[in-house]
């Protein structure tokens, strides 16, 4: 079957692929078709590390799968590395990326939201009342907010008072703005979510590069960290030592600071109001929107499960799930690393799948974050994750893996050579 | 014969050879795991080492070196040890068969 028309016109498709067979009409090819048959149509719902990802090495080891990519947004904008635009070290430009590399791939991209899942039926809705069916699906649908565990979140980020820049884009612009218009002397405040959260060191890398920058623009300005964990959840003593360093006088870091409740900018916690000018909530998370309405969300109301061997939902037949929303295996980070290194297992067991084949037995998937503690140093975390088939999970190996010895400027060039390598790897 | 029959027996003698094809990809999936860093197929930009058309031996022994500590580096040793040597040896065959990108 055809599969080169229009991909949201699948209903009309499809009857008239129903009417070519049954009176031996042929479709009119068209340009943009490999030659032979197609194995199978893969959607692929979000466009970030995990969903792009996948959809590139469908294309790169399928050979002949029809692959629509579906996003909303006209472009990728990069977390990793948006915490060098809040310094003002980077431009937004620089974390920016298109979806041409994969169209140029044949993956077809289209912008949009899907907003129904009909695993049955196999074929997904997006807002626009188009349908697309699918052999199988792929979500990396990315983190939701929990702002109603916080009094007032919502309204505030509504408003814009409050902003979470964990989302990169516009949020990321609006922080940074708020950052260059805080007077000398104020007070930058970010709450931190107890972990899991997306990017467990990505606060304390804010943090850092907050700072910085107040350091030298505004000497007179505050850091505060106001963290929901009892301590500093990823490269600890590297980000200690990183605020000792660099950073006394500036930054102060407060363990066990929940906060309870915003009002204006002021962050309520249980014992204590504290005055912000610039208050930068990162909200409690929960796997995307999408993965709870399509009833993927199956494990403590907020996560979505998956064999690891597939990345197969445990809770919806052919549909695979990817990155932040799932669940994860003992010591998994949620970064985008990981999502990349996850769509790579789904993408190859997809494509024996839809070839009837059997999917690999010994999956591997590795995870490295770099974190930014001054403007030119770095420092690394590193796992390695094994399948485990007895226990059917990844298990990091023993020995393997850690963080750096310490903070360097050697790595500072291997953190932006990463950036550009993962978004090749999963755009280009 | 029927052709059913047929069918249904050439699945079974194709059952060994799907195995095969199998770990046919397992190379291919595990040199993957370095795309992050190292480029997809090991074609690496900016300060990365670039792996694609690198000789398997100097990648096994490279990577020997960092997981016993010969060679320094910033992370290396450390993932070098998440993997063993078969999987190692699969990985650097697959880079030195690829083609370096222009």
């Amino acid at each position: 079957m055809n599969h080169c028309n229009n991909p949201l016109e699948v209903s009309r498709r499809r009857v008239l692929a129903a009417g070519a067979a049954i009176g031996g009409l042929v479709l009119a090819g068209c340009a943009s078709t490999p030659a032979g048959p197609s194995i199978g149509r893969v959607v692929v719902v979000g466009g970030g590390f995990g969903g792009a990802t996948a959809a590139r090495y469908l294309r790169l080891w399928g050979g002949n799968v029809d692959v629509t990519l579906v996003e909303r947004n006209a472009e990728f904008v990069s977390c990793p590395m948006s915490n060098l635009v809040l310094g003002g070290y980077r431009q937004m430009a620089d974390i920016t990326r298109g979806y041409g590399g994969l169209k140029a791939l044949g993956v077809k991209v289209v912008q949009g939201e899907v907003v129904a899942i009909d695993a049955a039926a196999r074929k997904v809705r997006l807002a626009s009342g188009a349908e697309l069916a699918y052999d199988r699906l792929v979500v990396s649908p990315g983190i939701d907010f929990m702002n109603e565990q916080i009094g007032g979140l919502a309204a505030a980020l509504d408003k814009g008072s409050v902003v979470h820049a964990w989302k990169a884009g516009p949020q990321t612009v609006a922080l940074r703005k708020q950052l260059v218009d805080m007077a000398d002397g104020g007070v930058y405040a970010l709450s931190i979510p107890k972990v899991p959260y997306r990017c467990p060191p990505g606060p304390y890398e804010r943090a850092c590069m907050v700072a910085s920058y107040l350091k030298t623009a505004k000497p007179r300005s505050k850091v505060l960290v106001l963290d929901a964990n009892p301590e500093i959840t990823s490269k600890k003593g590297l980000f200690q030592r990183a605020f000792d360093q660099h950073y006394k006088g500036i930054l102060e870091y407060r363990p066990n600071s929940e906060i309870k409740e915003v009002s204006g900018t002021v962050a309520k916690l249980e014992f204590e109001d504290v005055k912000a000018d610039v208050l930068n909530v990162v909200p409690p998370q929960r796997a995307g929107d999408l993965a709870r309405t399509a009833g993927l969300v199956n494990i403590n109301n907020r996560w979505a499960g998956v064999n690891w061997q597939t990345m197969e939902s445990t809770a919806l037949p052919g549909v695979h799930v990817l990155g932040d929303a799932t669940f994860p295996a003992p010591l998994m980070p949620k970064s985008g690393h990981m999502a990349n290194q996850q769509a790579k297992v789904a993408a190859a067991a997809i494509i024996q799948l839809l070839k009837g084949e059997a999917v690999s037995a010994t999956p591997v998937v590795m995870n490295t974050c770099y974190s930014f503690v001054t403007a030119k140093d770095v420092v690394h975390v590193a796992s390695v994750h094994q399948y485990d088939a007895a226990e059917k999970t990844f298990k990091t190996v023993p020995g393997s893996g850690g963080v750096s010895a310490g903070a360097n400027q050697i790595e500072g060039r291997y953190a932006l050579s990463w950036a550009q390598n993962i978004w090749n790897d999963m755009l280009a | 014969m029927n052709p059913w029959i047929l069918a249904a027996a050439l699945a079974l003698v194709a059952g060994p050879s799907l195995a095969v094809a199998q770990d046919a990809h397992l190379a291919r999936n595990l040199a993957a795991t370095c795309a992050n860093c190292h480029g997809t197929n090991g074609n690496a930009v900016g300060d990365m080492k670039p792996l694609a058309g690198v000789s398997a031996e100097k990648i096994v022994a490279l990577v020997a070196d960092y997981r016993s500590g010969n060679q320094p580096a910033t992370i290396m040793h450390q993932i070098a040890k998440g993997y063993t040597e078969a999987q190692i040896r699969l990985v650097a065959e697959y880079f030195a068969a690829q083609k370096p990108a222009k």
